[in-house]
C-alpha cells in the first residue's frame, strides 16, 4: 500500500516565551479582580483597549477566552447551555460557548493556570460593534449578570473609504466613554499615558505586521496556524511593553528561518491564502492535513486584522477611531476585494480557501459572490469549506479533507498543464 | 504477467465499485457491492469479482488506485489515492472529451465539477453537510413510504401530477411527504416530487455550462432522474455507459498513467 507521508510541523522556539507572558497576563488579571484597588474592564478584541489600559484597567478579552474554549474543544459541550436560555445555535458560537462556560462555572483558564478559577469579574464592559452586533449582545448579557455598566461604540459598517466624517463619529463615541470609565476607575484620563499606550500599540502591531510578512518568503517560515497562536499577545497585550518585546524575539527567529531557507512546511509546493476564521477545535488537524500535502497556508485576513498602522500618539483618540474603522471586517466588499487581491500578489498565492463559518456571517466572505468575483479577476482558484469557529457540530472532517485534497489536486493539474 | 490490467476502486459511503481496464482504457470487468462496515473485505471481494470478469488474476495487476470516502482503507493499491472529484472528472472526460459540467449524485454527497475542453478542472462544489439531494435522501424517503428503492423509478414515471416538496431538510421533507399521504395524494405523484426536489437541490449548487454529464449510483438506478434533469435544464444530458463506475474508471485511468511514468 502506498504510505501516506507523515506531517512535519516545525516548532517555533519563541513559543515558550509567549506562553510565559500570556501566563503572566492571566495571573495579573486574576490578581486585579481580587484586589480592591484595581478595576477590570472587559473589551472586544478591536475595542478601545488603549483607552482602558491608559486608565489603569486590567483588560480581559472575552473573544480570547472563547477561542480558548474552542481550541480546547470544550465549546461544543457548552454552547447548548446558552441555547437553552434563548441564545440560538445560529448566532456567534464565541458568545454561546463563553456564556455557556459561565453558566456551567468552568473555564480553560482553570485547566491551564492553577489558582485561576474563571475569567476576572468585570467592573465595566466595553464593546465596539465594528466586528458584529453579537459582541454587544454578549456583553449586555454579562452586564445584567454582574450588574455593571456596559458601554461601547456603535460602528459604521460596509464603507469603502475611512472618511473624516466616520472618524469624527467614532472619535466622539470614544470620548463619550470617558466619563463612565473615569467614574468606574476613580481616576481621570491621563492624556500622556494614553499617548504612550497608543505608541506601544502602534509598535506592537507594526512588529506583528513584520512577523506576518516574513511569510512572503519562499518557503514561508510560518503558517496561518502558527499565526493564530502567536497573535495572542497582539490581541490581549496590545499597548504593553511585553508584547513589543515578544514580537521582536519572534521576528528574529523567523528571519533566521528565512536566512536558513527553512520553511514551516517541508518541501512547500503550494501557497494558500486563508479567508475567514480558523476552526479552533481543528487547528492541529488542519495544520497536519496541509503539511502532509506540502501545502503552506501562510497568510490570512484573520491574523492580519491586528495590524493597525493608523495608531498615532500625536492624535491618540482620532487615530484610535481611524484604526478601529480600518478593520477589514467592517469594510465593504469593494475594499475587501482590493485588499485580498493585493495580498495574493504580495504573498505569491496559488489558491484561496474561504472558511464559511456557520455562526459567524461577518467573518464568512463567501456568501455574497466574492470567491467568484475574485477568481474571475485574478484567475486564482478558490475553495469554500463549511465549518465553524467553535461549534464542532457544524464541522464535517471527512468533507473538509476531501474538499481540501480535491482542491490541491486541482492546483496540481494547473501546474501540470502549465 | 500475461495481460496487464489496471484497477480503479471507488469506495463510496454506500457502495464500493471496482473496475479492471486494459492498457487501451477498455473496461474488462467490474463489480459493485454495498460498502458495509468492513471496507477492506468488501474491497477485496469486489477486486476478485472484477478480475474474474476480466479473465485476470491478482498477478495481472499492473497498477491500482483507490478513490472515494474509504480510499485510505484499501490494501492492494499501488498509487497514492486521489479524491473522487478528480476521478469522476477523469472518468467522465474519458467518455466525453470536451468542456463539461459533471453532476455526480452519490449515496452521501453530490458534486458539481467543471472541466475545460482540455479536461482541466476549473472548479468544483460539494454539497454542504446536508443530505438534501443525495442518495441518502432517497433512502430516507423510501423508508418513510415503505417502498423499495428499486421501485421508486417506475412509480415516479407513472405519476400524473407532481407533489412539490418545499423544504431543504430531509426530516422536514419527510414530514411534508407524510402530510401528503395523510391527504390521500397518490404515491407516484409524491415520488415524482421527491425526485424533483433532489435534482433541484443539486442544480442550486452551481451554474451549469453547455454540456452536462450525470453520473453516480443514484442516476444509474433511477434513469427517470436523467429525463427530469433534461426537462428542468432544457437540454439533453450526457450519460456515460456505466454512470455508477465513472469514479472507479477515473481511478483506473490515473493508475495506468502513473504506471506509464514509472
Amino acid at each position: 500500500m502506498a504510505q501516506e507521508k507523515q506531517p512535519q510541523r516545525k516548532k517555533i522556539e519563541s513559543t515558550g516565551r509567549m506562553m510565559k507572558i500570556m501566563s503572566e497576563y492571566f495571573y495579573d488579571l486574576n490578581a486585579a479582580a481580587e484586589s480592591p484597588d484595581r478595576k477590570v474592564a472587559w473589551c472586544t478584541s478591536v475595542g478601545p483597549a488603549e483607552l482602558l489600559r491608559a486608565m489603569g484597567f486590567a483588560v480581559h478579552f472575552p473573544e480570547n477566552h472563547a477561542a480558548m474554549l474552542g481550541a480546547t474543544r470544550m465549546a461544543t459541550e457548552l454552547i447548548p447551555e446558552a441555547n437553552t436560555i434563548g441564545y440560538s445555535p445560529d448566532i456567534c458560537s464565541y458568545l454561546t460557548a463563553d456564556i455557556g462556560a459561565h453558566l456551567k462555572g468552568i473555564s480553560p483558564l482553570a485547566r491551564a493556570y492553577p489558582g485561576i478559577e474563571a475569567p476576572p469579574r468585570p467592573d465595566v464592559l466595553v464593546y465596539n460593534t465594528n466586528q458584529c452586533r453579537d459582541v454587544q449582545d454578549w456583553f449586555s448579557w454579562y452586564a445584567r449578570e454582574f450588574n455593571v455598566p456596559c458601554i461601547g461604540i456603535t460602528s459604521p459598517k460596509n464603507f469603502t473609504d475611512v472618511s473624516e466624517i466616520l472618524v469624527d463619529d467614532v472619535s466622539r463615541q470614544i470620548e463619550a466613554l470617558i466619563p463612565t470609565l473615569e467614574e468606574v476607575s476613580g481616576q481621570p484620563l491621563d492624556m500622556a499615558r494614553l499617548r504612550e499606550t497608543v505608541a506601544l500599540s502602534r509598535e506592537c502591531t507594526e512588529l506583528w505586521r513584520q512577523v506576518l510578512e516574513t511569510a512572503m518568503a519562499v518557503p514561508a517560515p510560518l503558517t496561518f496556524f502558527d499565526g493564530t497562536i502567536h497573535m495572542g499577545p497582539a490581541v490581549v497585550l496590545r499597548g504593553t511593553r511585553q508584547a513589543v518585546d515578544y514580537y521582536r524575539q519572534l521576528l528574529a527567529e523567523l528571519q533566521q528561518r528565512i536566512a536558513d531557507g527553512s520553511g514551516a512546511v517541508d518541501d512547500e509546493l503550494y501557497r494558500i491564502y486563508w479567508e475567514g476564521m480558523p476552526v479552533w477545535g481543528r487547528l492541529r488537524q488542519h495544520s497536519e492535513l496541509f503539511a502532509r500535502l506540502n501545502v503552506s497556508v501562510l497568510v490570512s485576513t484573520y491574523c492580519s486584522s491586528w495590524i493597525f498602522p493608523d495608531f498615532d500618539p500625536e492624535e491618540p483618540i482620532r487615530s484610535m477611531a481611524r484604526a478601529y474603522l480600518g478593520l477589514f471586517i467592517v469594510r465593504s466588499d469593494t475594499y475587501k476585494e482590493q485588499y485580498i487581491k493585493q495580498m495574493l500578489e504580495k504573498f505569491h498565492i496559488d489558491g484561496i480557501i474561504y472558511h464559511d463559518a456557520k455562526t459567524c456571517p461577518c467573518n464568512s466572505n463567501s456568501r455574497y459572490g466574492m470567491p467568484q468575483r475574485l477568481e474571475r479577476e485574478t484567475g486564482i482558484p478558490s475553495l469554500v469549506i463549511s465549518g465553524d469557529l467553535n461549534d464542532l457540530r457544524c464541522v464535517s472532517d471527512e468533507q473538509t479533507v476531501t474538499n481540501v485534497e480535491a482542491f490541491i489536486e486541482q492546483l496540481e493539474e494547473r501546474k501540470d498543464h502549465a | 504477467m500475461t495481460r496487464p490490467v489496471f484497477i480503479g476502486l471507488d469506495m463510496g459511503a454506500s457502495r464500493t465499485k471496482v473496475v479492471a481496464i486494459d492498457d487501451q482504457g477498455t473496461l474488462l470487468g467490474h463489480a459493485v457491492k454495498k460498502s458495509g462496515i468492513d471496507f477492506a473485505a468488501t474491497a477485496a471481494i469486489c477486486l476478485d469479482d472484477a478480475l474474474a470478469g476480466a479473465g485476470a488474476g491478482r498477478s495481472d495487476i499492473a497498477a491500482a488506485m483507490a478513490t472515494g470516502y474509504g480510499r485510505s482503507n484499501v490494501a492492494f493499491v499501488t498509487s497514492r489515492s486521489k479524491t473522487e472529484i478528480s476521478c469522476h472528472a477523469r472518468g467522465c472526460f474519458h467518455s466525453f472529451p470536451e468542456a463539461l459540467t459533471i453532476i455526480d449524485i452519490g449515496g452521501q454527497d453530490n458534486k458539481i465539477i467543471k472541466l475545460d475542453a482540455a479536461g482541466r478542472r476549473q472548479g468544483f462544489k460539494m454539497n454542504r453537510k446536508c443530505a438534501a439531494g443525495t442518495g441518502a435522501f432517497l433512502e430516507e424517503m423510501s423508508a418513510r413510504l415503505d417502498i423499495p428503492l428499486e421501485e421508486m423509478n417506475n412509480l415516479a414515471r407513472r405519476a400524473t401530477e407532481m407533489i412539490k416538496i418545499g423544504s431543504y431538510c430531509t426530516v422536514f421533507s419527510a414530514t411534508e411527504v407524510l402530510e401528503s399521504i395523510r391527504h390521500g395524494k397518490p404515491v407516484a405523484d409524491i415520488i415524482k416530487g421527491i425526485f424533483y426536489s433532489m435534482i433541484q437541490r443539486v442544480l442550486e449548487m452551481d451554474s451549469l455550462t453547455e454540456k452536462v454529464v450525470l453520473c453516480g449510483g443514484v442516476v444509474a438506478h433511477n434513469p427517470y432522474l436523467v429525463e427530469m434533469t433534461e426537462e428542468m435544464i432544457g437540454r439533453p444530458v450526457l450519460l456515460p455507459e456505466y454512470p455508477q463506475l465513472t469514479g472507479a474508471i477515473g481511478a483506473a485511468l490515473f493508475a495506468r498513467e502513473e504506471a506509464g511514468k514509472r
